[in-house]
């Protein structure tokens, strides 16, 4: 085959599902006018704005970002060609992945966003209840229907609840924001950080497989943190839905509605312990089942995905790949359960892409992925699946001509840094820049190559909410201030250990570290690492063993780190280095400055 | 001369194919010479924008007008290959000693070539025509005027630089309108319809008087003044030397303070 021969065939792929309604952009400019005219109070106003997706922005009343709410990551090449063209008539010029698979668009003005919301409905996207005390967007593993480790693809089951849920007046004002969260195994997804997480599973019913479930219930990150606990050994694909409505209906009931910093549905669990919830649930359960007047059942679209070509573009002209191509494929290829295919992680500073890197995806999604769209990652990231790999070659050279082809995406060498002070209200401090410099720093030290830290993450919030989801990290950061004398300086608080697969825990807090140390600190750990470590262990498994205790090298506590760290944090005075007391992205004197959140409206 | 083609603010290809071929028009080409050489549409004259920046009196332009033979009847038409921008601030000047009947072409020259449409590589030349010079100072706000009128009620600044361009400084009391928002997918200007609406939503109103601006020569801002025009706003003013000028006089200037916007940039 030839390129020419695939013309026909490189015509974009259309997705199946509209979330999107017209009349919501309408709707939504004439409220704002009538905010504007002093006719909707700001509490009203801010709840409605938050329900359709556009959340406030740093120091200022004029400005909105918009979130885009993408159920399962699943993007199409018009679609990231439209969100290119939106940002750059009402954006900023770029647009932002970000940890939920969403993508953002930041500094809006507040009376553009019925015109973004307008563009979006045209390509079948929305951002409803993307933000605010709603369901949020419900997330899939970008490895669903290609991981060799799964029972079987979660992704229609995500599309089904996303479906259900959507404009769902039983989802429009529940006491706090509800997360869904479907992974593919135990390794690849985030089941226990999650309100509702769930793993496929099936079982032999008397020579019959049965499809089915593990649940975990009242997980999540956030300034009070908990690991999810799994509802029953099987919960059945049948019971999927009234689980799904039966824990809404609980948490809608009985969650905390007073205190915004205590009514998470986790808190709940909490307070009323695992298993008082966890029969509450499922007597619930019993109910739903029983009294539904009509038998409603999620549209589960469990035909095969199209699989159009196995497209060949590769060796039109001999050439051999371009240089770093061999570094690129290590670090950024995932090895399909369908022979001959891979997925690509392409990794994105902070998620951050410009309007030209997204027109240029669209073209390339559209050309080298066999099912014609991207799926966005849990990382910050985009990833494009069913790729043919004798074609990654010429993916490369076409990234690579778009700016998009960093490697490390699926290292440590790809850290995630929330908005931060970059347009967030609550941050304190620009972790989404840090994450760009230790990016940075790390391919220039060539670390994504080091197998040893491969399987090692770092996470970065700019404030102790937990958007960056530092806890989950092996090297967790969360922003804050520090002080010599009368001069602040930004910092971090360290914490080591984090993960999220199947032995799910949370960091352990270790240390405080000036902004400006975060490099030499994470580049002294890996030092230590190096020193320390038996044969076969990588950066992730040491560190496991520490905060577990059961380390028996010259660290063996969380507090030994602490100890050969600190000297790395000692602050100089402001002569001697002024830079020290300014934060990263900014020439001026640190100073901790936040407005109001909004993640409880 | 009917009104109605006065009031043209833009000429779709068809039309100004029809218009060639009755040889009633002249066209502009104000991209680089050695992109005008290489082809531009059959009979335009080249006037590269930075040869008219290079001195854009009254006077100067009067000429370069009169020497393409355009007199005061003479429908103009201008293009380029930048959205509109560079053209509009062509047309602008036109306009501005006193030149009715001016137009922009409403797709850009690539467009127009990949549309399959004639092209040349042959120079005109052009016969000297007369033209009268009548200042229109209503379309013009020079500093002094904008910073007394931006203090009015009726009076909306309009910026039309890129966001983060806005954020990091601006005239205070300017609203941020970035020129991406004005075109199309494949027009310089968006539809009525959808400029309508996008100025309702942001309260320019139509009876308000607007200043636009951008960096430094009023081509951004140029394209606003037409978008402007094209939805038959009555009065809109380009100040034309811009926010480069407005700094440079050390006027105040405003800035979104404590947000770090530009780490949010893939660029």
């Amino acid at each position: 085959l030839t390129t020419a021969d695939l013309k026909q065939s490189t015509e974009y792929a259309k997705p199946k599902i509209n979330w999107a309604i017209l009349e919501e952009s309408e709707n939504f400019a004439k409220t704002v006018k009538l905010y504007r005219q002093g006719k909707i109070d700001s509490d009203n106003f801010r709840r409605f704005r938050l329900q359709h997706g556009a959340y406030g922005t740093r120091m200022t009343d004029d400005y909105a970002m918009v979130r885009i709410k993408i159920p399962a990551g699943e993007i199409y090449p018009h679609q990231l060609e439209r969100i290119a063209q939106l940002s750059e008539a009402f954006s900023i010029g770029s647009a932002h992945v970000s940890t939920r698979q969403n993508i953002q668009l930041h500094w809006v003005v507040l009376e553009d966003v019925s015109e973004i919301m307008r563009g979006l409905a045209e390509v079948g996207l929305t951002s409803r209840e993307a933000c605010g005390n709603t369901v949020r967007n419900v997330m899939c593993s970008p490895l669903s229907g290609v991981c060799s480790e799964e029972t079987f693809d979660a992704t229609p089951y995500a599309f089904a609840t996303a479906r259900f849920l959507l404009r769902n007046p039983m989802n429009q004002n529940l006491p706090r924001k509800f997360k869904f969260n479907f992974t593919c195994c135990e390794k690849h997804g985030m089941a226990r950080i999650a309100d509702v997480g769930l793993i496929p599973q099936t079982r032999d019913l008397d020579g019959k497989i049965q499809r089915g479930f593990k649940v975990f219930l009242g997980g999540g990150l956030g300034n009070k943190s908990f690991v999810g606990h799994q509802l029953e050994e099987f919960t059945q694909e049948e019971d999927l839905l009234y689980t799904s409505i039966a824990v809404l209906r609980i948490f809608d009931r009985l969650g905390n509605r007073k205190n915004m910093a205590r009514n998470r549905m986790r808190y709940l669990v909490d307070e009323m312990g695992w298993e008082n919830f966890q029969n509450l649930v499922l007597k619930e359960r019993m109910i739903v089942r029983a009294t539904q007047s009509v038998v409603i059942k999620l549209e589960v679209d469990n035909t095969p995905k199209e699989v159009k070509r196995p497209i060949r573009i590769t060796d039109t002209d001999g050439r051999s790949p371009p240089d770093g191509y061999s570094r690129w494929h290590k670090t950024t290829t995932f090895k399909q359960k369908q022979a001959g295919f891979s997925s690509v992680f392409i990794t994105l500073e902070s998620g951050d892409m410009t309007a030209n890197q997204l027109r240029a995806l669209a073209k390339i999604c559209s050309e080298f992925s066999a099912e014609g769209f991207a799926r966005n990652g849990f990382s910050q990231d985009i990833v494009l699946r069913w790729v043919s790999d004798d074609d990654l070659p010429r993916l490369y050279s076409r990234l690579l001509e778009a700016g998009l082809a960093n490697p490390g995406s699926l290292t440590m060498a790809s850290p995630v840094g929330c908005s931060g002070t970059t347009s967030c209200n609550l941050a304190l401090t620009n972790s989404h820049r840090l994450a760009k410099e230790i990016q940075r720093k790390f391919i220039e030290l060539k670390l994504d190559q080091d197998e040893t830290l491969r399987d090692a993450t770092i996470k970065i919030s700019g404030c102790p909410n937990s958007c960056g989801q530092h806890e989950i990290a092996t090297i967790g950061f969360y922003g804050g201030g520090g002080r010599v004398g009368k001069d602040m300086y930004p910092l971090y608080q360290l914490s080591l250990g984090g993960r999220a697969d199947g032995e799910t825990m949370l960091g352990v807090n270790c240390i405080r570290v000036p902004a400006k140390r975060i490099i030499p600190v994470i580049l002294k750990i890996i030092e230590v690492f190096k020193k320390n470590k038996k044969e076969n262990d990588t950066l992730a498994t040491w560190i496991h063993r520490i905060v577990k205790g059961n380390e028996n090298s010259e660290i063996k506590s969380v507090n030994d780190f602490k100890k050969i760290l600190e000297p790395l944090t000692i602050p100089p005075t402001k002569d001697q280095d002024k830079d020290f007391y300014a934060d990263y992205g900014s020439d001026s004197s640190y100073h901790t400055r936040t407005g109001r959140g909004e993640c409880a409206a | 001369l009917s009104k109605e083609k006065t009031l043209r603010t833009t000429i779709d290809a068809d039309s100004l194919r029809s218009e060639l071929r009755d040889n009633s028009i002249r066209v502009i080409d104000v991209r680089r010479e050695e992109d005008y050489k290489q082809s531009h549409i059959p009979n335009a004259a080249n006037l590269p924008l930075a040869n008219l920046l290079a001195d854009d009196s009254p006077d100067k332009v009067l000429k370069m007008a009169q020497s393409f033979g355009i007199d005061d009847e003479t429908p103009v038409v201008v293009y380029d290959d930048t959205f509109g921008a560079l053209a509009s601030r062509v047309a602008w000047t036109l306009q501005y000693i006193g030149h009715d009947d001016v137009s922009l072409l409403d797709v850009t020259y690539g467009q127009w070539k990949s549309l399959g449409l004639e092209n040349d590589t042959k120079v005109p030349s052009f016969g000297k025509k007369e033209h009268s010079l009548k200042l229109q100072p209503e379309i013009l706000a020079t500093a002094d005027y904008l910073e007394k009128a931006k203090e009015k009620e009726n009076v909306i600044l309009v910026d039309n630089r890129e966001r983060l361009n806005y954020l990091e400084q601006h005239i205070p009391g300017a609203i941020s309108i970035p020129y991406r928002t004005l075109a199309s997918a494949d027009k310089i200007l968006r539809p009525k319809e959808e400029l309508k609406r996008l100025l309702q939503n942001r309260n320019v109103r139509s009876d308000a008087e607007v200043i636009t601006y951008c960096g430094s020569v009023g081509t951004l801002s140029g394209l606003a003044y037409y978008a402007l025009k094209s939805v038959d706003h009555p009065n809109v003013k380009l100040y034309v030397r811009s926010f480069k000028e407005w700094k440079n006089l050390n006027k105040p200037i405003l800035k979104q303070e404590n947000a770090n916007y530009w780490d949010l940039s893939a660029e």
